[in-house]
């Protein structure tokens, strides 16, 4: 593997006039003499499909964390809607309207189906501790409301047994489980961590048509994935990033054919696929 | 308050924290290294503290010496210690390691959550403290849960006195000894083959076991080493106090913890600084407070460094850093 | 051995499959049946004809007096550490808050001597441990879980060593006499007040009432948001927190509602027994209690509720039908060593206990799956 971090960057495609949604601001973060990332510098632009791709370590998922909030950037800010990230409390971010899903399933095995979606829609909810001993008005019309918001994203991204424990459900099942639980937060963002890892070309191709059906909704969707032929398949524009860096930044096919990129790619195994 | 009882005591209040933080940092040694390579409080350790002084009480009893004895001679004197040392010890070190078998390897082997370790840490630890309560008159040392007395090997006297300061026999014994085992396993764990192992786990268990090493071997190891530690401690308890009760591990180990939580839980020097500072600590706030205070000094530090510094003054090594 | 096991968890699963089929109406009847049934048990003229049920060398009525005082704190204790996943094990401190509350704002040998009647100290005790429980639960909390029990046991021996040491408030080991009985202007029907100093039977109908209120509470909250947010947290913290959860949040109000029902069952044992000082508190207490929560089946509250049923009225009365058969069996005296035991067989054995919640069930069983293979290939 080459030691030397490409220094070529992609020409800049000018994106359409749209709102921002989430500015990562020349963004660098350091752990002790570490550079996880290097001045990382894009926009996720309301209502697009956004992936964010890049070989093994590349720091995909160290970026990921540092939008949703894990890490605080050592040099640099994360905006969402216009106002920092860092800083706050997880729970608060998710407030804000950013969900995610996790490359490694973490459900609540214990909790059934339903169960896992209402503690997402949970996150807006304001029933008190008292109004939950007492069973008062607003306890009864937000649990019903959450129970049927929770049933309709159950039904939205295809699961049909609501009563099961979520660690009873098949694989693909738990995966789609854990979108339903990230959206029944109301979030504007959704970060799905690469969803389909572990998924067979069928499930690969419902899971594309749930993320575009998400996207109708009117959410905006960023995509950390390996492979690349689903993100192809649904990005609007695509983030590349190697070694802490960004290398390119644009359309898919601008991506595709950017020679950064492939040798980026080059002789690194695509373990997905 | 008072501030001129502190001022007047200030020679004796240190000289006697020394002692007694010497004693919380050979028992917080047994927490810090548990806490380092299985990240998990081994709550029973206290018990094997208190094991180890009855273990001791028990064979001067059986050597026909008990709390009315005299004792004269220095071979005596030396083979009461070494006696005393030898059961503390082995009794220790065979009851750290029964709970590792019987109470934590089971559930490391199927995975358990921490909770269940917590669980069984505490079932352990009472079940050997009560033991001991219940049992402690048929196997005749002392009876009815009450203290138990015992026979000093010799009796503390000022050994030398620099500037108003008298130093006596046992402190300069306890403070030496345990000064000398800390270095001693100091370099154990850096030096060592063994002692890489132990850090290589602490560090990241599942590379350590890739590169060959044996994880249940190194935590057996470590339950060894806090084992004899917790015996010489108790040894040291019962050369200077000449007392001991089915619940003298209770204070001891709950003020070893927060030593160790004070210099950095998993930080091996940290718990000798922790130790020694507590130990100083607690007998300044009994000489400013009055000495009913003094077993909550190490309490209220504990509560107070978790609020501010649950890393502790050294920071946790031993491992790796800790999220 | 294993197909042993797993017949008689399923035998367990169709149990409760069963009573959950029952119609709703026989579902209410067969529980109101069982709870008229309670109330009539410390009776003598009901009892007695339970012949081998009762306990021969002790009175049943003080028996099942401290059984249920024993399932209101297991119940309480159930919400910390079976729902939250929190281990508190200074679950005592409450209680000896709790009753030195009531004693210090009852009794006229107190120092406050402002001598309130029993009722009005209640709520005062319940208000006063749940902030301790606060201040208590505040900085440890944030931190990693065994921490909190280190800090709890702490505090648990503190209380008790300050009970014991503090001539000013506490008096001391002579402790706090003459605390008032609760309510004396209600009378029996002898003329004497209902809550006396012979009769148990009003105390353990008072505390069972408070059982069931207290059940029915907790029962609500379990099957609320507040629930959910306690089992997330007890299953994984950290994603609990990023579907927005706010963990600390419900972490301290399970702690305080815990320390309350503690508190609650300290003023209880203090308007019965009249009298506190530091030896009513000790720690042990507090590991029978866990004991009691852990062997019926943490996260359930029935589970709870016959958990602290075997720790304290099965000793009892083993020791009535060892004289019975003319033996002397003092379970009661090796009750912490057995339980202590208890706690590392159940843990390695059946950590979901006697009767699993349905989730924790599932729970170690699929942990028990997924370290099935790295044993095998290690």
């Amino acid at each position: 593997m080459s030691e030397a971090a490409p220094d070529t960057t992609a020409p800049e495609t000018t994106p359409p006039q749209r709102e921002a949604l989430l500015e990562v601001d020349h963004v660098t973060l350091r752990f002790g003499g570490v550079v996880a990332l290097n001045d990382v510098d894009f926009t996720l632009y309301k209502g697009e499909i956004l992936g964010l791709i890049g070989p093994n370590g590349a720091g995909k998922t160290t970026c990921f964390n540092a939008m949703t909030g894990v890490y605080a950037p050592t040099q640099g800010e994360i905006r969402f809607k216009g106002e920092r990230v860092s800083g706050r409390a997880r729970h608060k971010i998710t407030r804000m309207g950013i969900a995610r899903t996790f490359q490694n399933i973490r459900l609540f095995p214990e909790m059934s189906a339903l169960e896992n979606v209402m503690v997402g829609a949970d996150a807006h909810h304001k029933a008190s501790v008292i109004s939950a001993l007492f069973r008062l008005p607003r306890f009864w019309r937000e649990e019903r409301s959450g129970r049927d918001r929770a049933h309709d994203l159950l039904r939205f991204v295809g699961i049909e047994r609501p009563g099961e424990l979520a660690r009873n459900l098949s694989y693909g099942e738990q995966r789609r489980l854990e979108i339903a639980r990230a959206l029944a937060t109301s979030p504007t963002l959704l970060c799905l961590d690469e969803p389909a890892a572990g998924f067979n070309p069928a499930e690969k191709d419902s899971l594309l048509k749930l993320i575009r059906k998400i996207r109708d909704t009117g959410v905006t969707v960023l995509l950390i994935e390996h492979d690349m032929r689903l993100v192809m398949g649904v990005t609007d524009r695509i983030v590349v990033l190697e070694f802490g860096k960004k290398i390119a930044e644009g359309l898919p096919a601008e991506v595709r054919d950017n020679p950064a990129v492939i040798a980026a790619y080059l002789g690194v195994p695509t373990d997905a696929a | 308050m008072d501030f001129d009882g502190l001022v007047r005591d200030f020679p004796d209040l240190t000289t006697t924290g020394l002692e007694q933080g010497a004693i919380y940092a050979l028992v917080a040694l047994g927490y810090t290294l548990v806490y380092g390579v299985l990240r998990l409080i081994n709550f029973a350790h206290s018990e094997v503290f208190m094991i180890g002084t009855v273990a001791a009480l028990g064979t001067w009893q059986a050597m026909g010496y008990n709390q009315d004895s005299s004792v004269s001679g220095i071979g005596l004197i030396l083979l009461l210690v070494l006696a005393g040392l030898a059961a503390a010890v082995v009794a220790s070190t065979l009851t750290a390691v029964a709970v590792e078998r019987v109470a934590y390897r089971p559930l490391r082997r199927r995975n358990a959550p921490p909770l269940a370790f917590l669980i069984t840490a505490i079932g352990a630890s009472f079940v050997l403290f009560e033991a001991v309560g219940l049992f402690s008159d048929n196997i005749g040392i002392g009876g009815e849960r009450g203290p138990f007395g015992m026979v000093r090997p010799f009796q503390p006297a000022t050994l030398f006195s620099i500037g108003g300061w008298d130093i006596t026999n046992t402190q300069v014994l306890v403070v030496f000894s345990a000064l000398g085992m800390l270095v001693a396993l100091d370099l154990f764990v850096n030096r060592s083959r063994l002692g890489r192992g132990i850090r290589a786990v602490a560090q990241d268990p599942d590379t350590a076991a890739l590169m060959g090493v044996n994880k249940d071997r190194v935590i057996l190891l470590v339950f060894v080493i806090g084992g004899i530690m917790a015996g010489a401690a108790a040894l040291l308890w019962n050369v200077t106090y000449a007392f001991s009760r089915f619940d003298v591990g209770f204070l001891i180990g709950l003020k070893a913890f927060s030593a160790a939580v004070l210099g950095g839980i998993g930080n091996l020097r940290g718990a000798l600084l922790g130790g020694l500072l507590l130990g100083v600590v607690e007998n300044y706030a009994s000489g400013l407070f009055g000495g009913e205070w003094k077993d909550f000094t190490g309490f209220v530090v504990l509560i107070v460094l978790l609020m501010f510094r649950p890393t502790g003054l050294l920071g946790e090594s031993l491992g790796r850093a800790r999220a | 051995m294993n197909a042993h096991v797993e017949k008689v968890r399923s035998r367990g699963r169709s149990m409760r499959a069963r009573w959950d089929s029952m119609p709703r109406q026989v579902r209410w009847i067969a529980l109101l049946a069982l709870v008229v049934f309670l109330y009539l048990l410390p009776n003598r003229w009901f009892y007695i004809n339970l012949w081998y049920f009762r306990t021969m060398e002790s009175d049943m009525a003080t028996v099942l007096f401290e059984t249920s005082f024993f399932v209101l704190l297991a119940v309480g204790l159930n919400v910390v550490v079976g729902f939250a996943g929190l281990l508190d094990l200074g679950y005592f401190g409450f209680f000896a808050v709790g009753a030195y509350t009531v004693a210090l704002l009852t009794s006229p040998e107190s120092r406050f001597d402002v001598g309130w009647p029993w009722l009005a100290a209640v709520p005062a005790a319940v208000a006063v441990t749940m902030i301790s429980g606060v201040i208590l639960g505040g900085p440890t909390l944030r931190l990693r879980g065994d921490y909190l029990a280190i800090v709890t046991l702490g505090f648990a021996e503190m209380i008790r060593l300050y009970a014991a040491r503090n001539e000013g408030i506490a008096n001391g080991q002579r402790g706090i006499p003459e605390i008032p009985h609760p309510v004396p202007s209600v009378k029996g029907s002898d003329g004497q007040a209902l809550f006396g100093v012979v009769d148990a039977r009003p105390y353990y109908w008072l505390t069972l009432t408070i059982i069931i209120f207290v059940i029915l509470g907790v029962r609500n909250l379990t099957r609320s948001r507040v629930g959910r947010a306690w089992v997330a947290i007890r299953e994984d913290e950290d994603a609990a927190q990023i579907m927005g959860v706010p963990t600390f949040k419900y972490k301290l109000w399970a702690f305080a509602i815990g320390a309350a029902v503690g508190g609650l069952s300290g003023a209880l044992f203090a308007g019965k027994q009249s009298f506190i000082n530091s030896d009513s508190f000790q720690l042990t207490n507090s590991i029978l209690v866990l004991a009691a929560v852990i062997l019926g089946g943490a996260g359930n509250i029935y589970g709870a509720v016959i958990g602290a049923f075997i720790t304290w009225y099965l000793p009892e009365w083993v020791r009535g039908i060892g004289g019975v058969i003319g033996l002397e069996i003092n379970v009661a005296e090796y009750r912490i060593l057995i339980f202590g035991a208890v706690l590392i067989v159940m843990m390695i054995f059946r950590p979901q206990g006697i009767l699993p919640s349905r989730r924790r069930a599932a729970e170690f069983a699929d942990r028990r799956q997924e370290a099935a293979p790295t044993e095998a290939s290690a």
